[in-house]
């Protein structure tokens, strides 16, 4: 029995990794290299653990002789024929398989759609991936290359939202927002850093320490309000409007710089994919059996899930999932 | 020039970037726990005041917290400092103390700021 499993992501690497001990496994990969979602990260919640060491852990999974990992090589679509499938890759290539693990993850929202915010307006706005990069390369700085006075973060951006057509909680922006700014705060401790929220959902073990953490011992501030619009100001800084609902007062306030957390979406490949099956669910997500017990079935024979391709999920729930689907093909 | 009866009103937004928080922060540094609110209005819910007065201590504090002093001294006046507020806290913040290191913060014999 030979798998296809598409995305070399930490889902595809885990089920992988599962599967090679009895299976012969080709993993696809759209990207260069495999782990780009995570090797774009600084350090991962709840415990500041180092991306780049996990990834290297995961990484290390796929030297095994029953894997064969293709970078660089999109699936472009899939097809059954009975209870096999037939996937064809971006340079026309087809090959045929047992079974096929959908594993194809997420990619962010664009915040180019919420022009209120500002985003690829104002240089002084970013997204929660480009602050994410800052921390990695330990540059933290305003668009005038100063290290910032103010940071403001603003949740929800794509996620929570009608008018982005995404009714649905990312679920990890949350906690996202509240580690980097620790890690601002860890690295310019006179930098203030404020973060926008309409709730704040703690929900995983840790999280709601980290919280604490950041109010208490790290002063970050919290304010219970949506920002409405950003403007720039004279000096190249960002003006932001919200309404501080706790004191039930309109409010402004200038910062060197406004993060824009965003949501997670169905990666291309999910949704291309999906549609291709015939799989395809809500918000161009793929759609499991059942979200109880068949969480990593589908309601095609030998097209399995896992991970983010499904809905939002965080990295640790992603390994977990993994698993479960790789034992459901075995 | 006629008078049409218009006037410009004073607008509600105010400027966080402009607040004087010195005395928001000294609150801060007094009562180290109160960083920790999370607003959830329990020491609303639960104040004595509350019962027979629009006295709002969710509101007040962070109101405070944000710089707008005006008119929280009248309405300070009207906690009787039973400590209700404190004991409901679901974060442990100290409210009898804040609400007492406000009150001093906001005297105008106070002449720290």
């Amino acid at each position: 029995m030979t798998i296809a499993i598409i995305g070399a992501g930490p889902a595809g690497i885990e089920a992988a990794s599962v599967l090679a001990k009895q299976y012969q496994v080709i993993l696809f990969e759209r990207e260069e290299r495999p782990l780009c979602n995570i090797r774009d990260k600084a350090f991962l919640f709840p415990d500041f653990s180092s991306a780049d060491e996990l990834a290297d852990k995961l990484e290390s999974k796929l030297s095994h002789e029953n894997i064969t990992l293709k970078t660089a090589t999109p699936v472009v679509s899939m097809q059954r024929t009975g209870e096999q499938w037939t996937l064809t890759t971006a340079d026309g290539t087809t090959a045929t398989f047992d079974a096929v693990l959908l594993a194809t993850g997420y990619k962010v929202f664009d915040a180019h759609q919420k022009e209120e915010l500002g985003y690829g307006i104002y240089k002084g706005v970013i997204t929660s991936l480009e602050m994410e990069k800052m921390i990695k390369e330990n540059n933290i700085r305003n668009n005038m290359n100063e290290i910032p006075k103010q940071i403001v973060f603003l949740q929800c951006v794509g996620s929570r939202d009608e008018k982005s057509g995404n009714h649905y909680c990312s679920k990890v922006c949350c906690v996202t927002a509240v580690k980097q700014a620790i890690e601002i705060k860890k690295q310019h401790p006179e930098t203030d850093v404020y973060i926008f929220y309409m709730d704040l959902r703690m929900w995983g073990q840790g999280f709601e320490e980290m919280y604490r953490e950041a109010q208490e011992k790290y002063g970050v501030s919290f304010v219970r309000g949506r920002i409405s619009e950003a403007a720039s100001t004279f000096d190249n800084r960002v003006q932001i409007k919200a309404e501080d609902t706790l004191m039930g007062n309109p409010m402004t306030m200038n910062s060197d710089l406004l993060v824009l957390m965003v949501g997670m979406c169905a990666s291309e490949g999910t949704a291309t994919l999906s549609k291709c099956a015939g799989i395809d669910g809500l918000y161009r997500f793929a759609q499991s059996l059942s979200p109880h017990t068949e969480d990593n079935l589908t309601a095609q024979p030998n097209l399995f899930l896992a991970g983010s391709c499904k809905r939002p999920m965080c990295i640790e729930d992603t390994i977990q999932d993994a698993r479960a689907a790789a034992l459901e093909i075995m | 020039m006629a008078d049409f009866g218009f006037k410009i009103k004073q607008t509600r937004s105010f400027n966080l970037s402009q607040a004087d928080l010195r005395k928001a922060d000294r609150l801060l540094e007094e009562v180290p726990s109160y960083r920790l609110c999370i607003g959830c209005g329990g020491c609303t819910a639960t104040c004595s005041a509350r019962q027979f007065t629009d006295f709002d201590i969710r509101k007040v504090h962070n109101t405070f917290r944000r710089g707008q002093y005006d008119k929280l001294a009248d309405e300070l006046r009207k906690c009787m400092l039973c400590g209700k507020c404190t004991l409901v806290c679901p974060r442990g913040v100290n409210l009898r103390s804040l609400i007492i290191n406000m009150r001093q913060l906001l005297t105008p014999s106070n002449e720290t700021f």
